[in-house]
């Protein structure tokens, strides 16, 4: 097989409305001398309703990308930008599930109540609200755990209460850093897939950060491939795989092992 | 099971033995300065049961009571002002520090001279002392806040009131209890010196005047009364806390075993 030769930060989105736009982001920390420049001048969007996920070498600066995009951190220079409109703070519109589950779920708060926290000040109707925390906890099948504490559970299962968390909050667009990078080889699959049925269920926007290359092909309608320090876009990759995916039978397609051959080759390729 | 019957027997099992060879030991004793233990009890009930129970007793706990609810309430608002204001932080840091750094019975004269012998000294004594333990515990406990804590509360928008009610206030928890429970030993210690030092009524009064009268009895009597309310007061902040902060005591039970 042969790489395609693009141009950087070429992106192939033109199918789809933009939903979420990066633009010559880059993010600086400290200045003068000693002033590290983690993210260099990305450049990628993303439609609606996609899943796309980030890949690159550990230590790029994936978690900066995503704090710029969730408006935890001002971006140095570039924008990062939902339906247009500049990202300064926390968009409303936009959930985030963090890496470390142990640490982004509430130790005090039962499993209902850490996915009931976010949705107080929303206002709802007390009916809205429990069919809300009923539905997400469903969808990632913890509704027999609703009255136990996170630290009661596995990781794996915390992870979906953060999940459910986010799901309760009907955000349109879902961010996941490296969600699943701490839980078993069995979980991370089922983890998998119901990040894909989340899309088909609530029409997501979904963006993924990983460092797993087959994880990001099996997942994405696209892949954006960061490389080296500073991260730049080296690459957009359209991922044809047919839907609905299927953890064994769509990882044994040649195509699937193409994909990631591609993906991984540019990720080894020197800078 | 056996075993944490074996210890509980053993908890409770040593100071009765204690106290048993102290009721044998000073039966027959006439050393003016170790009175029989018999005559000791006998006191405690005629002094503290019922005599100046109203007068004395109540006084004292109401003070410590009180003292020690305004402590805390101060305390912990002045920790949530200090650690979350970079201003109020770089102004009463070192302040803090300093105060905190003065025995907190050497504060009584200062307001004795100042505000005079009433119950008021006595309550702003308990409450100033007693609350640099709980104040500099919630700061702490505040700037120690896990980052991703708080980078989830911005993510979901939660209001600033949500912040320090649902995630600061309940992530500080074990450490400002900790704080509170020192606070709650120093709120005792100084219940009992501002009564010495500068009143009549009160059992530290009492028992100082005990002492200085030579009535030995009475003030073994005062100091056994001080220690049964040390230790209930201890024992009602354990169960207190063991409830509140029973996901804090649950998880660490379970990351232990």
């Amino acid at each position: 097989m042969k790489l395609q030769e693009k141009p950087v930060t070429v992106n192939n989105a033109a199918a789809v409305p933009p939903r979420l736009e990066v633009t010559a982001l880059s993010k600086t920390y400290g200045s003068g001398p000693s002033a590290k420049c983690v993210i260099e001048d990305l450049t990628f969007t993303i439609g609606t309703g996609e899943v796309v996920c980030i890949v690159g070498p550990s230590g790029v600066g994936k978690t900066t990308l995503l704090k710029c995009l969730a408006g935890l951190q001002p971006a140095t220079s570039g924008t990062a930008a939902i339906d247009g409109r500049t990202i300064a703070g926390p968009p409303a519109e936009m959930a985030l599930v963090f890496q470390d589950y142990s640490r982004s779920l509430m130790p005090w708060l039962t499993v209902r109540k850490n996915v009931r926290l976010p949705l107080r000040h929303l206002r709802l109707p007390e009916a809205e609200l429990n069919q809300r925390i009923n539905t997400a906890l469903e969808a990632v099948g913890l509704a027999h755990a609703a009255n136990q504490y996170p630290w009661q559970l596995s990781g794996g299962m915390q992870q979906r209460v953060a999940i459910a968390r986010a799901l309760a909050y009907r955000p349109e667009i879902l961010i996941m850093d490296e969600p699943f990078a701490s839980v078993d080889a069995q979980t991370r699959f089922e983890l998998e897939d119901l990040c894909l049925k989340i899309r088909e269920d609530f029409g997501m926007t979904i963006l993924v950060v990983t460092h797993d290359i087959d994880e990001a092909v099996y997942l994405s309608d696209r892949v954006v491939v960061l490389g080296a320090k500073p991260a730049r876009v080296l690459d957009v990759v359209d991922i044809d795989l047919p839907a609905p995916r299927d953890q064994i039978s769509t990882r044994a397609l040649p195509e699937f092992a193409e994909q990631r051959t591609m993906v991984l080759s540019m990720i080894r390729k020197p800078a | 099971m056996n075993r944490k019957l074996t210890n509980w027997a053993l908890g409770v099992g040593t100071p009765f033995l204690l106290v048993a060879a102290w009721w044998m030991f000073s039966e027959n004793s006439t050393n003016t300065f170790f009175p029989p233990l018999g005559m000791i009890l006998e006191r405690f009930q005629a002094l503290w049961l019922f005599e100046h129970f109203e007068s004395d007793v109540m006084l004292s706990l109401r003070n410590l009571v009180v003292g020690y609810a305004l402590a805390t309430v101060i305390g912990v608002g002045l920790g949530f002002v200090t650690a979350l204001m970079p201003v109020a932080r770089w102004a009463l840091d070192p302040l803090i520090h300093f105060l905190r750094g003065i025995p907190p019975v050497a504060l009584v004269p200062i307001f004795i001279s100042l505000i005079g012998f009433g119950i008021e000294m006595r309550l702003v004594s308990i409450t100033l002392a007693a609350m640099f333990p709980t104040l500099i515990a919630t700061v702490d406990g505040i700037r120690s806040v896990d980052s991703t804590l708080k980078d989830v509360s911005s993510v979901y928008r939660l209001t600033r009131a949500e912040k320090l009610a649902q995630v600061y206030l309940p992530a500080a928890g074990p450490q400002i209890a900790s704080g509170m429970q020192v606070s709650l030993q120093v709120a005792f210690v100084v219940m009992i010196a501002s009564e010495m030092l500068g009143s009549s009524q009160g059992i530290g009064a009492m028992t100082l005047l005990a002492q200085q009268s030579f009535m030995t009895s009475d003030m073994w009597a005062g100091i056994l009364l001080l220690g049964v309310i040390g230790f209930g007061a201890n024992l009602v902040f354990e169960v207190i806390k063991n409830k509140v902060l029973a996901w804090y005591v649950g998880s660490k039970r379970l990351a232990r075993s």
